[in-house]
């Protein structure tokens, strides 16, 4: 069997793509960059890959709301081949704007669901501030989420301005990792809970479990040399986010 | 024409309102209990109410949060007199941000004919307010002048473009009269000798120049194009310098001839070999005045502007890393010492931080390193410095060279009437009249078209379809197309330049300073291939010209001729200046206060003054760890807080090599001797270097001078004496300068009192490391661990922190011995690479003191120290003089009790002691050189004196 394809989307402004290509290729994928323009063009099609990731940055400037211009054009141009994605297996991962992107179509939190009562959004930090630090984070146990199996917690870094999660109702199955303090209460406040997410909710996956977003990067701790810690405590071989990449794959293969 | 509202649901609390509410009481008006924010698009379009519809659900307004409004309004009800509205809108031709991506998000949804979008914000402010207040409140927060203003009348206008009638200007300068030659030399901003030479050289073409002709002279030889200071002739007590920089800064380059050398001062950037086959290059530019009247603007373009160098360098560098060094006045300067005219100096901390911020996050690249230094002589002439470190394959690293007959490129932004005379504004003095006039030399950025640029222009150089790249810049155009062309000859069809609107005459297009534009010479061959390719990702290339064999530079509008200079005259006909320079030290009050018997206050003052405080606010609202290289944070220690010496990437994903980049700068010795100044300024970024585990085996440097008026003997004088340094450093530690940069004419005339910025040279550094996993620390890692100091402490507190918190600027300013210096650094590099050293922190402003403490509340760890046990190259009697000299080339090191041995031995031939232990006690004690306690504080004190003056 040949390496699992992945398709890191390129878009005017995503800028975390190199390194998240890069996390997929060691954990033993084959990734391709490759800008939206050439998927709307029909130039490359979307079914010739198990996996897509939508990487952070700022598409489009965020320019009225983060995400929300990708968005809008992955929808009306690309809908029904990401919908179709969705239903014969494919992966979707959204890293921070990734995240954003995905809650803004309504494909997160379910995409059978577009139009449903579900409705749920990224927002300004309450800090009103785009901030750069590192979280501890929980995953839910009881999530279907097939990116965070067999992962307990993770130290991940964020840096986003519009990562405070909202929803009117949320059901817990959904949730994929919370902000927690470095005791794992997923109650803590900032700045453990970097941005003032509604239940500290950092993550969040489909039903399916392979629909998944997050605001954290794990792509930025895939080695133990970028733990910030490491000078104090020696560097591990890999880092905690790596397991995502390595989840991914793993299932991509069994399909 | 429809307009939009668009505002958060009233049940959520507003964090941009929240934000300014405490901006308003930074201005002391305390009586404003809420602010929110609306935001407005005003649409040039004939919409039907579904398209609107449609419109708002799906792209103004967040289903979740927000709500949105148009068409006829009900009259806003005011629920009292305390409710107060200002709408904040662009002026007209200053490009809005947010239109284009809104248009193309229109034309998804399948809405046409939306001709034109433009946004403005409303405030919504609560409480009692009177007219001055509020006047205050928008005038000091919500808006600036320049770009902005307050919408009195119900519409924000979409005014029609003036057309453009073609006319050709000639300048009457034949006519020998002198009146004429005076307005004339004003006009364009030359020297008398300047406009002499090119009278002679039209005369001798027998015809008057055009405006345009004379519009790329001044350009091109404008002092922020061609650093005339730096090459001319400078008569310095007694001796002649024949250019100042191939004299000292380039010279000692050239003699140093190192192989890994690439490319030093004659590209965009410097270029240094990184491991045979990548390179890494690297540049820092100033962008001063535009930050001083427009921050936000200012230092955005500043960040895009110098993120371009590396991209026209050889054929094209990925930007990496930036780092961004800033001086302003105080923050707490009482607004009743504000200089009229002048923005006051946390407005402009506050807007130059999120415009660099806002711009280098966008473009993906990690904002690493920098300084903050405060001083009362930058409140009027802030200093913006920004750097970029690139990546580049080495085989295209080297600059490229076009061939006649390839075609002129244009890439990117269009080109608009931003920024025109952008370089002379550079060049010239500040006054209180520079924010009413210069409003047209601000540039306003839009960083995810420079991003698209560099993300097309990477994949068109790895596809080899350009022979050579440079930047468009200061003097836009004129001086990349005009330097490019330098030795093959150009012309260029002026129409042929994309325009952001109508109405531009063939000068303005030709001297524009639009952002996000790169000029490429692209061989025939190529043409269709290249245009298809940045077509592809959405970004305009135009054919606008191509390159010849005449030598000469020829513009045409419409087919008429509008200049045709040789460029011989335009490259070499600048007359070289020649002005006069000396120095003499000046000589200050030497402090002669009795020392405290406790020194915890002193510390606990130094340690929370603005210069040294933490910067932890600034730096985490900077995206660090974007593209996944960084081995070593800005902020370190055990709570991710303390301030690392300088940052660590690893550049090349799958290699386990490093680039260090650090920075050293201290005006406040430039006071005293602008030699020692830039010798410990070298000697300070050197340290960083070696403190993170670095050595100085390939380290290359670069320069960049701020100065006053270098009209001035004396002034000038400084500056010869700290290029000076520069060359004697260079050699001695045998660290090349590979590219710089100056900004001279940084003055403020106030009052008919001319105030000059400090003596400033910024000197940022960049060295290799072969192995990033022996990366140290400066946070102290374990109870028990020894403490060393390596370096000699000398009585040298002129201009240091400690003198200052007292009021002093003091005579003995640090110097340093290079040979000793190096040879220390040298040893301990080899410890570091041994794995000796468990942490590791240069003594630099606040001395041992500050460092130590520093290491401390870092690491979560106590420490004791004695004060006696520091090894001194004079006699020193009292306590604080050895707690917060700041005698350069020191380190305080850690090392495990069961490793000293081998770290003396590897030290022997240096100069070195142990002067502490590591403690678990969580507290500071230092014992004085009688052996008594003169500070005794908990970590967490110390932190928190440190931590909470930009707590903001």
């Amino acid at each position: 069997m040949g390496k699992i394809k992945v398709l890191v989307l390129r878009a005017p402004g995503a800028n975390c793509d190199v390194e998240t290509a890069f996390a997929f290729e060691q954990a033993g994928a084959e990734s391709s960059l490759l800008h939206v323009n050439r998927l709307v063009s029909r130039e490359k099609r979307l079914s010739d890959y198990q996996i897509m990731v939508i990487p952070g940055g700022f598409t489009y400037g965020d320019d009225l709301g983060a995400g929300k211009i990708l968005a809008n054009e992955l929808m009306l141009k690309l809908g029904e081949d990401i919908l179709a994605f969705i239903e014969k297996g494919g992966l979707i991962l959204g890293i921070c704007n990734g995240f954003q992107v995905l809650v803004k179509t309504g494909i997160l939190p379910e995409p059978s669901q577009l139009k449903s009562q579900l409705r749920v959004t990224l927002t300004a930090n309450d800090s009103g501030k785009f901030e750069c630090r590192w979280v501890h984070l929980r995953a839910n146990q009881k999530s279907p989420c097939v990116f965070t199996r067999d992962i307990e917690g993770m130290y991940l870094p964020v840096a986003h301005g519009e990562g405070k999660f909202i929803a009117s109702y949320f059901p817990e199955a959904n949730v994929a990792l919370y902000y927690a303090d470095e005791k794992g209460d997923t109650s803590a406040g900032y700045p453990h809970n970097p941005n003032g997410s509604v239940g500290n909710i950092a993550g969040i996956c489909d039903a399916s479990g392979r629909v998944f977003a997050l605001m954290p990067h794990p792509e930025r701790h895939i080695r133990g040399s970028q733990h910030p810690q490491w000078p104090r405590q020696g560097a591990q071989k890999y880092g905690d986010g790596f397991q995502i990449f390595l989840n991914a794959v793993k299932w991509a293969r069994q399909l | 024409m429809h307009k939009i509202e668009v505002s958060l649901r009233s049940d959520l609390p507003d964090p941009r309102g929240l934000g300014l509410v405490k901006d308003i009481h930074d201005l002391e008006i305390t009586n404003v209990s809420n602010v929110r924010v609306e935001d407005i698009y005003w649409l040039d379009a004939d919409l039907t109410t579904g398209e609107l519809e449609s419109i708002c659900c799906n792209l103004f307004a967040d289903p979740v949060t927000q709500e949105y409004h148009y068409g006829v309004k009900p009259a806003r009800e005011k629920p009292n007199a305390d409710f107060h509205t200002v709408e904040v809108a662009y002026n007209p031709g200053v490009t809005d941000p947010v239109e284009g991506s809104a248009m193309k998000a229109i034309k998804d949804l399948g809405v046409g004919g939306v001709r034109a979008v433009k946004t403005s914000k409303r405030y919504l402010i609560e409480g009692p307010l009177t007219r001055r207040q509020l006047d205050s409140i928008s005038s000091k927060l919500l808006l600036n002048p320049i770009i902005q203003h307050v919408v009195e009348r119900e519409h924000v206008a979409f005014p029609e473009n003036p057309q453009y009638t073609f006319k050709l200007g000639y300048v009457e300068l034949l006519g020998l009269d002198n009146t004429v030659f005076q307005q004339v030399r004003q006009r364009f901003g030359f020297s008398v000798e300047e406009l002499q030479t090119i009278t002679g050289y039209f005369q001798r073409q027998a015809r008057n120049p055009t405006d345009a002709e004379l519009e790329t002279l001044a350009q091109t030889w404008s002092e922020h194009c061609v650093h005339k200071t730096f090459r001319g002739k400078i008569r310095f007590d007694g001796a002649t310098i024949d250019n100042l920089l191939k004299s000292t800064i380039m010279k000692a380059t050239r003699e140093l001839d190192k192989p890994w050398c690439i490319s030093v001062f004659e590209d965009n950037s410097g270029v240094i070999d990184f491991d045979g086959r990548w390179a890494l290059c690297f540049k820092v530019e100033t962008h001063n005045h535009p930050s001083a009247v427009e921050p936000y603007g200012g230092a955005s373009t500043g960040i895009g502007g110098v993120v371009r160098d590396p991209l026209g360098t050889g054929l094209g560098a990925k930007p990496i890393l930036n780092t961004d060094v800033f001086c302003f006045g105080p923050p707490d300067l009482p607004y009743n010492k504000l200089p009229g005219g002048v923005l006051h100096p946390r407005r402009i901390f506050k807007g130059v931080r999120a415009g660099v911020a806002d711009y280098g996050n966008r473009l993906g690249i990690p904002t690493l390193n920098g300084a903050i230094l405060f001083d009362e002589r930058y409140i009027a002439n802030p200093l913006v410095y920004c750097g970029t470190l690139g990546l580049i394959p080495r085989e295209v690293a080297r600059r490229g060279q076009q061939h006649p007959g390839d075609l002129v490129v244009v890439v990117g932004g269009r080109t608009g009437r931003d920024g025109i005379h952008g370089v002379t504004f550079a060049s010239e003095q500040l006054t209180d009249q520079s924010t009413m006039v210069s409003s047209s030399s601000v540039q306003i950025g839009n960083a995810i078209v420079e991003k698209k640029v560099i993300d097309v222009i990477l994949q068109a150089r790895d596809r080899r379809l350009f022979r050579r790249i440079t930047d468009c810049g200061g003097g836009g155009l004129s001086s990349a197309v005009g330097e490019m062309g330098a030795d093959t000859g150009v012309r260029v069809d002026l129409e042929k330049v994309p325009l952001k609107y109508t109405g531009l005459s063939y000068s303005e297009i030709w001297i524009s300073e639009s952002q996000e534009r790169m000029v490429l010479a692209v061989p025939a061959e190529n043409i269709e291939e290249l245009l298809k390719l940045f077509d592809s990702e959405d970004v305009e290339a135009a054919v606008i010209g191509e390159f010849t064999n005449d030598r000469r530079l020829r513009l045409f509008y419409q087919g008429n001729q509008v200049c045709d200079l040789d460029m011989e005259f335009l490259h070499d006909g600048l007359p070289q200046v020649e002005r006069e320079a000396t120095w003499k030290q000046p000589q200050y009050v030497e402090p002669a206060f009795p020392p405290l018997t406790d020194l915890t206050g002193d510390l606990l003052r130094v340690l929370g003054s603005w210069n040294v405080c933490s910067k932890e606010w600034v730096i985490r609202q900077y995206d660090h760890e974007v593209q996944g290289g960084n081995v070593l944070k800005p902020l370190v220690g055990r709570d991710n807080d303390g301030p690392s010496d300088a940052a660590i990437i690893r550049p090349v994903l799958d290699s386990n090599m490093g680039v260090i980049v650090s920075n050293g700068i201290n005006p406040k010795y430039g006071d005293i001797d602008p030699y020692w100044m830039a010798a410990s300024a070298i000697d300070e970024a050197l340290r960083q270097i070696i403190a993170v585990g670095g050595n100085l085996k390939k380290v290359a440097l670069l320069d960049n001078f701020c100065w006053g008026n270098t009209g001035r003997p004396e002034m000038l004088g400084a500056l010869v004496r700290a290029a000076q340094a520069c060359h004697d450093m260079s050699l001695a530690y045998q660290t090349p300068f590979i590219s710089g940069k100056d900004s001279l004419n940084n003055e403020f005339e106030y009052e008919g009192k001319l105030i000059s910025i400090p003596h400033t040279l910024l000197i940022s550094a960049m060295g290799v490391m072969d192995n990033v996993s022996r990366a140290v620390s400066m946070d102290f890692k374990k109870a028990g661990d020894l403490i060393y100091i390596t370096g000699i402490t000398k009585n040298e507190l002129g201009g240091s922190e400690y003198f200052r918190s007292c009021g002093f600027t003091g005579n003995n300013v640090p110097e340093v011995d290079p040979q000793q210096a190096k040879a220390l650094m040298d040893s301990l590099s080899s410890a570091t690479g041994k794995g000796l050293v468990n942490a590791c922190h240069d003594c630099s402003e606040g001395g041992i003191g500050v460092a130590v403490a520093e290491m401390a509340f870092a690491g979560g760890l106590g420490a004791k120290i004695e004060l006696e046990s520091v090894p001194l190259g004079e006699p020193i009697a009292r306590d604080d003089s050895i707690l917060f000299s700041e005698s350069n080339s020191r380190f305080l090191v850690e090392v495990a009790p069961d490793k000293w041995q081998q770290f003396e031995k590897v030290m022997s031939g240096s100069t070195f002691a142990v002067i502490g232990k590591v403690t678990n006690t969580d507290v500071l004690e230092v014992y004085g050189v009688d052996g008594r306690k003169v500070v005794s504080v908990p970590v967490n004190q110390l932190k928190e004196a440190w931590q909470k003056p930009l707590r903001w």
